[in-house]
């Protein structure tokens, strides 16, 4: 399989850069034992371009240890003071300073977890749709298009039109299967994240489905399968670790999601009795209540919440990684 | 694959602004590394803090430049940014909504002097298209309320004040504020004041653990949630009450009258003893005709200017901006609704700005 790729790039015609290998020499290169001589230039750029792939590998794990290492830094005075009741208590109260992290952690897992199972229905169908049935045309364009624009709209306008448009609709859904009438709350929120969320998934299962090889969709209709089959025995087993990725990329944007929610969960610092009753996210207290946090041990513990979303999210992508490499052995 | 490249593009993004925010925070966590380099032009004043002023203090700095050539720089970032940009040296001044706590006190270098600069109130807006008439509310009902003990409209309680409004059946959904926030303080300190019961519950801050209720983002938060959601009732600005045209509730003050709020109001509130020191809380006042749940805001400056190499030049120029707020500045607050101070805030402000000092010796003669 390397080979003819090699080959190609070898004689490529537009090389310019004072390249001393003839074609002629190729078959000895192939082999491997003849070595070639490359200009100085060539080897330079080869090495300047390498380090700098180290050096921008090595700048993100950095700051992403950087990151952790503030966060676990600027929490030292709440995890001394609270301990680990920090994350079971349930009553968050600034005043008095008592701070337990429960009721949000439960809002962020509750939310999160509501959106995706209401945006995997979409992303699949969409990405099916796509990558499988009309992979080309005005309306798989437009409507490619118009997924790819969800993910490009600011969260404050999502959570805006939530506040405008979905929050009444929700209250009179509410009011109708005889639950608290409020429209603000978990469920909102839910929505809210469903459609943000929508795209990646959508995205990564559209060009994990269009690349499924040719000869074996094409096997399976020779032997008289229908589209269905098609996608459900051939497409679905070979695209699902991929799929499965989409939709843990798509959790990752729904925990960490700030503004959208905030404008519509509520922000109440009490245990959420059901879906449909408010409550807060950690991500959203943080925002909230950060910039007037003066005390350090109420700014310590908003910090460790950051710090938990942190772990959250780890241990969460962790899962997710066991779980493809489950599916693909 | 593009949308992969973007997602992590995006994230990398998001890694750097992270890290320089907490980089930032643990700066200002240590409060030695003040920046003073920032500091250098003496025609530019940094400010920071309380977002209630923004919109006054925008009109009075873009004034005073006008006249004077002084630029200053007002960051409004919530009255704790200013309180903790104060403290680190970061800023010149700070404007709070709220005066400093003792802990707050004590982290900075120097005394602190607290200036008064304007007023204002938040008034109570509600969503009951039954009532025809402008709500009235007793400070016990209004705790209950708030507390959650009181949970329908038609409630005797309510009913016993409004005595011609034909009262509604609906549940009542408490608006406050989500974000932390010197409204909340007020609101917040005036209920502690009136009940009992909210003092050992909940107590007062700018942020607190709400009983009941759900919170709403800013002014507008509130706002929005008290229009959409028949049956609330919420607290908010007077100026922002104001401009949207809220309706907005009578609230009966100490001497038992009920009070329509407003800047008049408002600047009856604050037209009482004004302690040496400024600080002073203009809820719950003896003042007749008085709003009861008003609150001042101050600037807040060091009383020893000298400090980080900051030039007298400086320091002169920044008391004499303060000094020109609380004079002329104040012919600004009418208009975009804030209350005027009193004159006697006014000389209780001018004493405390004579004992401003630059290597201890007083700025102004």
């Amino acid at each position: 399989m390397a080979t003819p790729v090699n080959n190609e790039l070898l004689t490529r015609p537009d090389n310019t850069s004072g390249r001393v290998i003839s074609s002629s020499k190729l078959p000895d290169e192939v082999k491997g034992t003849k070595r070639v001589r490359r200009s100085h230039r060539q080897i330079r750029t080869e090495n300047v371009f390498r380090r700098t792939l180290i050096i921008v590998g090595l700048t993100m794990v950095v700051l992403v240890l950087g990151i952790l290492i503030t966060l676990i830094v600027q929490s030292t005075p709440s995890i001394k003071s609270l301990g680990a009741a920090y994350l079971w208590g349930k009553t968050w109260d600034p005043v008095r300073d008592i701070y337990g992290a429960l009721p949000f952690l439960v809002g962020t897992i509750l939310t999160s977890f509501l959106a995706l199972a209401i945006s995997i229905p979409f992303s699949f169908a969409v990405a099916i749709f796509l990558g499988e049935y009309y992979p080309k045309g005005w309306f798989p364009d437009l409507l490619k298009n118009t997924v790819e624009l969800i993910a490009a709209v600011p969260s404050v306008i999502y959570g805006f039109w939530g506040l405008a448009v979905l929050v009444p609709i929700v209250r009179s859904f509410e009011s109708s299967i005889g639950v608290s009438s409020i429209g603000y709350g978990i469920f909102s929120s839910s929505l809210i994240l469903a459609v943000m969320i929508i795209p990646y998934a959508a995205s990564l299962g559209r060009s994990m489905i269009q690349m499924v090889p040719s000869n074996l969709k094409e096997g399976a209709y020779a032997l008289g399968a229908t589209r269905w089959e098609v996608i459900r025995s051939v497409i679905l087993p070979y695209t699902k670790s991929g799929l499965f990725a989409g939709v843990l990329l798509s959790l990752g944007r729904a925990l960490g999601e700030t503004m959208a929610v905030t404008m519509v969960i509520g922000n109440t610092s009490f245990m959420p009795k059901n879906i449909f009753s408010t409550g807060n996210t950690m991500a959203s207290v943080i925002a909230n209540e950060l910039p007037e946090a003066d005390k350090t041990v109420y700014n310590s513990a908003l910090i460790e919440l950051g710090l938990v979303l942190f772990l959250v999210t780890v241990v969460i992508n962790m899962i997710g990684k066991r779980v493809i490499s489950r599916f693909t052995n | 694959m593009k949308i992969l490249k973007s997602i992590a593009l995006s994230g990398l993004a998001f890694a750097i602004t992270g890290s320089m925010f907490l980089a930032s925070c643990g700066g200002s966590g240590n409060g030695s590394k003040a920046d003073s380099s920032a500091n250098n032009d003496n025609n530019s004043i940094m400010g920071a803090g309380s977002s209630f002023d923004n919109p006054l203090f925008s009109k009075m700095f873009s004034e005073y430049d006008k006249a004077n050539g002084v630029k200053v720089n007002y960051q409004s970032i919530g009255s704790g940014g200013g309180i903790k940009g104060l403290t680190d040296k970061t800023v010149d001044f700070g404007a709070s909504d709220a005066p400093l706590t003792d802990d707050q006190a004590k982290a900075m270098s120097g005394p602190a002097i607290h200036i008064p600069v304007t007023a204002g109130a938040v008034v109570l807006s509600y969503n009951v298209p039954e009532i025809k008439d402008t709500l009235m509310l007793t400070p016990d009902v209004l705790a209950k309320i708030f507390l959650g003990d009181i949970k329908k409209w038609n409630d005797p309680a309510i009913q016993a004040i409004n005595k011609g409004a034909k009262l509604p059946a609906t549940d009542i959904v408490v608006a406050h504020r989500a974000d932390a926030s010197g409204t909340s303080n007020i609101f917040t300190t005036y209920l502690t004041k009136v009940s009992k019961d909210w003092e050992t519950k909940v107590g007062k801050g700018s942020s607190v653990s709400w009983p009941a209720g759900i919170g709403g983002k800013g002014n507008e938060g509130v706002a929005g949630t008290i229009k959409q959601t028949p049956g609330a009732i919420g607290y908010i600005e007077l100026a922002y009450a104001i401009q949207n045209n809220m309706a907005y509730a009578k609230v009966q003050n100490k001497a038992g009258k009920f009070i329509t709020p407003s800047i008049a109001s408002v600047t009856a509130a604050a037209d009482i003893e004004i302690p040496a020191d400024g600080k002073v809380s203009l809820t719950n006042t003896d003042a007749p005709e008085g709003y009861p749940i008003s609150g001042l805001s101050w600037v807040l400056i060091y009383q020893e200017q000298k400090y980080n190499n900051r030039a007298a030049d400086k320091a002169t120029k920044m008391v004499k901006l303060i000094q020109w707020m609380i004079h002329d500045g104040q012919q600004y607050s009418g208009a975009l609704n804030y209350a005027p101070l009193s004159a006697k805030a006014v000389a209780v402000g001018d004493a405390l700005l004579k004992t401003a000092t630059y290597d201890g010796k007083p700025i102004l003669q």
